[in-house]
């Protein structure tokens, strides 16, 4: 184990894939010379050479389509989008020609392909650049979304992602980068796509979260055991495909949920989760499920205001509070 | 003054070109039938009058070399060498066809064809084209990968974005417009400001040339050319091939916007018929042998229509098969 943070963690595990595999190659925009503009790649270009680590035009659609092609070709391509938010230029290679390839082709191709693309807001960087889309991946079968929120998980769902045979979307959230934590050195430690973790154990409530959340749930579930309260944080890690079996099993335990999503409520992924929680553990369900989302409206700017539409540590604890209390 | 036959190709290619265009027209054809009937359904592009495009260029090409396009595309993996009974089967709908009945007439695909799909968002296969040229080229591969595309396509952004990419990393891709005058009932002068779309490639510093997609020698030559510079620089290459189908966009359009004379003067100059005189004139054929080739293609997709017929449709559990690996 050594500590590092998400950034480093994160890239250490493209430098390992690619040492490990000369299939790999990675590109996007400013990633070879200037290094990523949140410095995933650094030291990529000087350790694999241009033909392996390369930058690319301003041509977002044209960034996945590239990658999809050299994946049905035979290699093991990682692209960077810059922001998730430049993903909406390019949901016609992601949705229309990405995740439908191998089923339209009857299962004559697979696409071992990742692209990368960091998201989530609180930054003040106003309403095009603060987006959570996490859920306009879920909705799309035939992708593999991923979503850390450690360092360590970091490291290892990415090295998973690099290794898995399907088209995975890789989230990263841009506030988590500087967030430390030990990160084992075996570059074969690897974090299995589709799991969840429980984050926390606890007895009273389930805090169903992903990415920075997950960090926040982890402190509200902190201040709610001060109070008495005990709850368990269940990390998703990946949004597709959801570890159902993970939520139903803490629930049917706990008896209570707060499911915590930062995009936007409507139809977002707290919805999905809250609805297979009742189709599935009603009778052991002691209050209805709560959602602490981001706010149905497009990011303000002024930070005074944008936190308001961002889940924070205190209104995760009013919900479990209010779940507690019966109160709905 | 057209060339000489014999001194582009043997007489036995020569001939191959012959039955490669009947074949697809004769496929085409009965495609359009099976439709009127019921068999296929869904949307339905018929490549009948474009026959000497995929044929020239497919002769020209290396087996090796990868060839992706867009849904009007069923002369195209023929002509690659995709059965007939197979690609017949996918529009109709069964388990035998080239992609499980799971694609349908917009998705054929045959990896050990390299014949790597068609494409029914309109520009979605330039982007791809520029990985699989990459990953070739990555790899250590002699192979180039010629992209098909209409002449409406080239007003996507995917068009510009993957031209400039291409050449900025120098990729072996050998772009082919297939120019037949209409992307579905828009005329390319109501869509394109710059019409003569070879032309649009100086901007990308791409070579680029305009050949007659009627005449199937023509298109050989062009793209064997064109296919050779590919291969010897790493360089992206450009040919707009003019031509024309016979039929509507697709089964659903009886092309109203086309005048009666326009469509004559192109049928007159439909490839086969056209190739078929040239081949009797220098006597590489005569009508005996052209009869031969004929009763062979006719035989071929009569015995595909009965497959597809004969043939199962997928079990109900296949339709959770092949999203994920
Ligand atoms: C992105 C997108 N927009 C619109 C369509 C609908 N559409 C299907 S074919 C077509 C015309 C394309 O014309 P062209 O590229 O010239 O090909 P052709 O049909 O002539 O072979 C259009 C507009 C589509 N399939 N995809
Ligand atoms: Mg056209």
């Amino acid at each position: 184990m050594s500590e590092m943070n998400y950034r480093d963690a994160l890239n250490l595990a493209l430098k390992e894939e690619m040492r490990r595999d000369p299939s790999v190659v990675t590109w996007g925009e400013d990633v070879a010379l200037y290094e990523g503009s949140f410095k995933v790649t650094r030291g990529l270009l000087a350790e694999f050479g241009e033909e392996r680590v390369k930058d690319t035009p301003i041509s977002e659609n044209t960034i996945v389509g590239v990658t999809v092609g050299a994946a049905m070709g035979g290699l093991r391509p990682v692209a960077e989008l810059m922001t998730v938010n430049f993903a909406l230029l390019a949901m016609d290679q992601i949705v229309n020609h990405m995740s439908k390839a191998r089923y339209m082709f009857g299962g004559q191709t697979f696409l071992p392909m990742v692209i990368r693309m960091p998201g989530g807001g609180g930054s003040q960087l106003g309403a095009q650049h603060s987006q959570s889309l996490e859920t306009f991946f879920m909705h799309c079968p035939g992708l593999r979304v991923a979503y850390p929120a450690t360092p360590a998980d970091a490291k290892g769902l990415l090295k998973s992602a690099i290794r898995d045979n399907n088209p995975v979307i890789f989230l990263e959230h841009e506030l988590l980068y500087n967030s430390k934590g030990e990160v084992p050195e075996d570059p074969e430690f690897l974090v299995p796509l589709g799991k969840a973790d429980v984050k926390r154990p606890g007895e009273q409530v389930t805090i169903v979260a992903y990415a920075r959340m997950t960090v926040l749930a982890l402190q509200a579930a902190e201040e709610l055991a001060k109070e008495g309260i005990s709850c368990e944080v269940l990390d998703l890690r990946s949004l597709a495909p959801l570890d159902e079996p993970a939520i139903l099993a803490s629930v049917g335990k706990t008896g209570r949920a707060v499911v915590v999503e930062e995009c936007w409520r409507t139809c977002g992924l707290g919805a999905e989760i809250a609805t297979r929680i009742f189709e599935n553990c009603f009778d052991s369900l002691q209050a209805p499920v709560r959602r602490v989302s981001g706010l149905d409206v497009p990011m303000p700017y002024s930070r005074k205001i944008e936190k308001l539409c961002i889940p924070q540590k205190e209104t995760i604890v009013q919900a479990v509070k209010a779940v507690m209390q019966g109160k709905y | 003054m057209e060339t000489k036959l014999r001194i582009v190709l043997p007489d036995q290619q020569l001939l191959k070109l012959y039955e490669q265009m009947f074949l697809a027209r004769e496929f085409e054809e009965r495609c359009a039938e099976q439709y009127t009937k019921g068999h296929i359904t869904g949307f339905l592009h018929l490549y009948s009058g474009q026959e000497a495009v995929a044929v020239g260029a497919t002769a020209a090409l290396h087996r090796d070399d990868y060839i992706i396009s867009a849904y009007r595309e069923h002369a195209q993996a023929i002509v690659r060498g995709a059965e007939p009974k197979r690609v017949m089967a996918e529009l109709f709908g069964k388990a035998t066809g080239i992609c499980k009945g799971k694609g349908g007439s917009m998705h054929l695909f045959d990896p050990a064809l390299n014949f790597m799909g068609g494409y029914a968002i309109v520009g979605g296969q330039f982007p791809i084209s520029l990985g699989l040229a990459f990953a070739s080229r990555y790899r250590g591969e002699d192979r180039i990968t010629a992209c098909f595309f209409g002449d409406g396509a080239v007003n996507q952004g995917t068009f510009h974005e993957s031209l400039n990419w291409a050449r900025l990393w120098e990729l072996p891709v050998l772009f082919v417009c297939e120019n037949n005058f209409y992307g579905i009932g828009t005329e390319v002068h109501r869509s394109s400001a710059l019409a003569n779309i070879h032309k649009r490639t100086c901007g990308y510093d791409i070579p680029s040339e305009k050949v007659d997609g009627m005449d199937v020698i023509a298109v050989y030559k062009a793209v064997k050319y064109a296919a050779e510079k590919v291969r010897e620089s790493g360089l992206p290459y450009f040919i707009e091939a003019t031509t024309y189908r016979f039929r509507g966009h697709s089964m659903s359009d009886p092309g109203k916007y086309r005048s009666a004379a326009e469509h004559e003067l192109w049928k007159s100059r439909d490839p086969l018929p056209n190739y078929a005189r040239r081949l009797t004139e220098e006597g590489i054929a005569d009508r005996k042998v052209l009869d031969a080739i004929e009763a062979r293609c006719k035989a071929r997709v009569e015995e595909a229509v009965q497959f597809a017929e004969q043939s199962p449709w997928p079990e109900d559990e296949q339709v959770w098969e092949d999203i994920y690996v």
